[in-house]
């Protein structure tokens, strides 16, 4: 719909965001990454090139990844959004942020929030297979400048092995 | 990001309303549109959102082919059993392409209208034939290396065809099923995607008031094996340099049949009949996959930074169809 002036209006939506039911009005043009960010001033999500080609901004949409730089918010009125804040409990690290920790799986961290969305969904992702070609190319969305993939592999590696292991218990 | 008006389609009939007649574009996963309109190469004044549109599911069809809904994401059409069974190359393909956190998102209609990447065409102030007709072409004797063809090129316009999936789809053979808002019609996946000629802003079949709704894959041929090849500058996230999809199917040593279509050398996703023909009735052997390699490649052109490709294509055939004779040999031998 447009006004008057012929601006479009601002569209009512509503995101379920962290397990948190979220209302926020905003114009039909600005991107998921903005509406978390400036909106709702979840900033863990980062943005990087803005165009697709670095996974920084990558966000779990109804337990997918995606990246919330090339979607619009109200394509994902009703979704269920995680982003890099719902991670940790109230006292402790998800095992992959402690992981991450342990296995200095960063220099900057400016990669680290959308590595960590990513790697989540990787965890009860059973298409990918176990090998470390296999989880570095499920994981090739995300670029590291810093150069950390070696350590970023090693945490995730461990961590999904826990998982696994956890599953079958 | 421009302003534009967004509407929700809820059924294709809607869909098709809503986008007729207008400066409008349907929005899909939105990982080529939403990217284009940031930089202001595409410019809608209304999206039509087709992601609620009940086409997202994988059929079987008629006489043994595969409906394909045009909202079905690209993991998705990758992991299906059937796919996976009976169209692993298109599923090898689809696995190469972007990556997960893009598949997730994209869409196999939207896959087939992606854009090129050409540098000067997403610039926004280069000459382009595409975005700006009868500007002239800034790639012909600019910088023309990782995504400039060499097959179905014109003076007007040598772009790449990006995709990976479209490639495996051309080999397999598909149609493109089109809805407007009192018709249907199909096109042969061969014939929906243009030569540039001297249309380089003419990229496909598709009229103004319609949309996708699915597609097609023929049946798979029986006892086939098939490949996809994908050589590019880094070993993911990265559009093909060039790219093979091979189908083979062997009557004992002897080709009974066989398919061929390449990315990232082509103007558009480019099957290769000729070559296939040769192969016909032949040995399956790297002489009889050599000689096919080199008729596929007959007439390329090459430009200044990317006549490697020419070589390079070779080889990607050659390898794909080594590797698609193999995988028919061993499931030959499988009991059934
Ligand atoms: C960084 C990056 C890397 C990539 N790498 C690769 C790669 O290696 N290989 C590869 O193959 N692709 C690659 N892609 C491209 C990606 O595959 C496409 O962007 C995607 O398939 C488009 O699908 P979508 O659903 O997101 O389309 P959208 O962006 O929603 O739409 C694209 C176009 O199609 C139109 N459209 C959408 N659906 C329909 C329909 N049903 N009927 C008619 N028109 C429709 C839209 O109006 C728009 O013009 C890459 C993209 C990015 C950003
Ligand atoms: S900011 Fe979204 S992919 Fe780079
Ligand atoms: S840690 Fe610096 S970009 Fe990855």
């Amino acid at each position: 719909m447009m006004d008057s002036n012929d601006t479009p209006v601002d569209v009512r939506l509503s995101l379920r965001v962290n397990g948190q039911m979220r209302q926020l009005d905003v114009p039909p043009n600005v991107v998921l990454l903005d509406a978390l960010r400036d909106r709702l001033g979840l900033t863990g999500t980062k943005k990087g090139c803005d165009h697709g080609q670095c996974g920084a901004c990558t966000v779990l949409v109804n337990g997918e990844a995606i990246n919330s730089c090339l979607a619009l918010a109200v394509v994902h009125d009703g979704d269920d959004i995680t982003t890099v804040e719902g991670l940790a409990g109230e006292a402790d690290l998800s095992p992959l942020q402690a992981a991450f920790l342990e296995h200095d799986a960063y220099q900057c961290g400016y990669c680290t929030p959308g590595q960590l969305m990513s790697a989540t969904e990787l965890l009860s992702n059973r298409k990918v297979g176990t090998t470390d070609a296999e989880v570095a190319e499920a994981m090739s969305g995300n670029i590291c400048r810093c150069g950390a993939y070696k350590n970023i592999l090693s945490a995730i590696q461990e961590t999904r092995q826990q998982h696994a292991g956890a599953a079958i218990d | 990001m421009r302003q534009f008006e967004y509407k929700r389609a809820e059924n294709t009939r809607g869909a098709v309303h809503a986008h007729a007649g207008q400066a409008s574009a349907y929005l899909a996963g939105g990982t080529t549109l939403i990217d284009l309109v940031k930089l202001d190469i595409m410019q809608p004044e209304r999206l039509v959102d087709v992601n609620r549109l009940d086409l997202a599911d994988i059929e079987h069809s008629d006489g043994g082919t595969l409906k394909i809904g045009a909202m079905v994401r690209n993991t998705t059409l990758a992991y299906d059993q059937t796919v996976q069974t009976d169209y692993s190359v298109l599923s090898e393909a689809l696995l190469q392409g972007a990556s997960r956190q893009l598949r997730n998102r994209a869409t196999t209609g939207g896959n087939v209208m992606q854009r090129v990447r050409c540098s000067y065409f997403r610039d926004g102030v280069s000459p382009c034939n595409k975005r700006e007709p009868g500007s002239g072409c800034s790639a012909i004797d600019g910088h023309n290396r990782e995504v400039f063809a060499v097959l179905g090129t014109s003076e007007h316009c040598i772009a790449v065809h990006p995709s990976d999936m479209c490639v495996a789809m051309a080999a397999i053979g598909a149609t493109v099923h089109l809805a407007s808002a009192d018709s249907e019609r199909a096109v042969d996946f061969l014939d929906f995607h243009r030569l540039p000629g001297d249309t380089p802003h003419i990229e496909h079949d598709l009229k103004d008031d319609e949309l996708i709704t699915h597609i097609t894959l023929d049946a798979p041929i029986k006892g086939a094996g098939s490949t996809y090849i994908k050589l590019r500058d880094r070993s993911s996230y990265q559009f093909a340099l060039a790219s093979c999809a091979a189908i083979v199917a062997l009557d004992g040593d002897t080709i009974r049949e066989a398919r061929i279509a390449l990315g990232g050398v082509g103007t558009k996703p480019w099957r290769c009949k000729q070559a296939e023909a040769a192969l016909q009735g032949a040995s399956a052997t790297d002489e009889s996959f050599k000689q096919a390699a080199q008729i596929a490649m007959e007439g390329a052109t090459p430009y200044k930074h990317n006549a490697f490709k020419i070589p390079l294509a070779r080889k990607a055939i050659v390898r794909a169809l080594r590797d698609a004779a193999e995988r028919a040999r061993r499931s030959a031998g499988e009991p059934t």
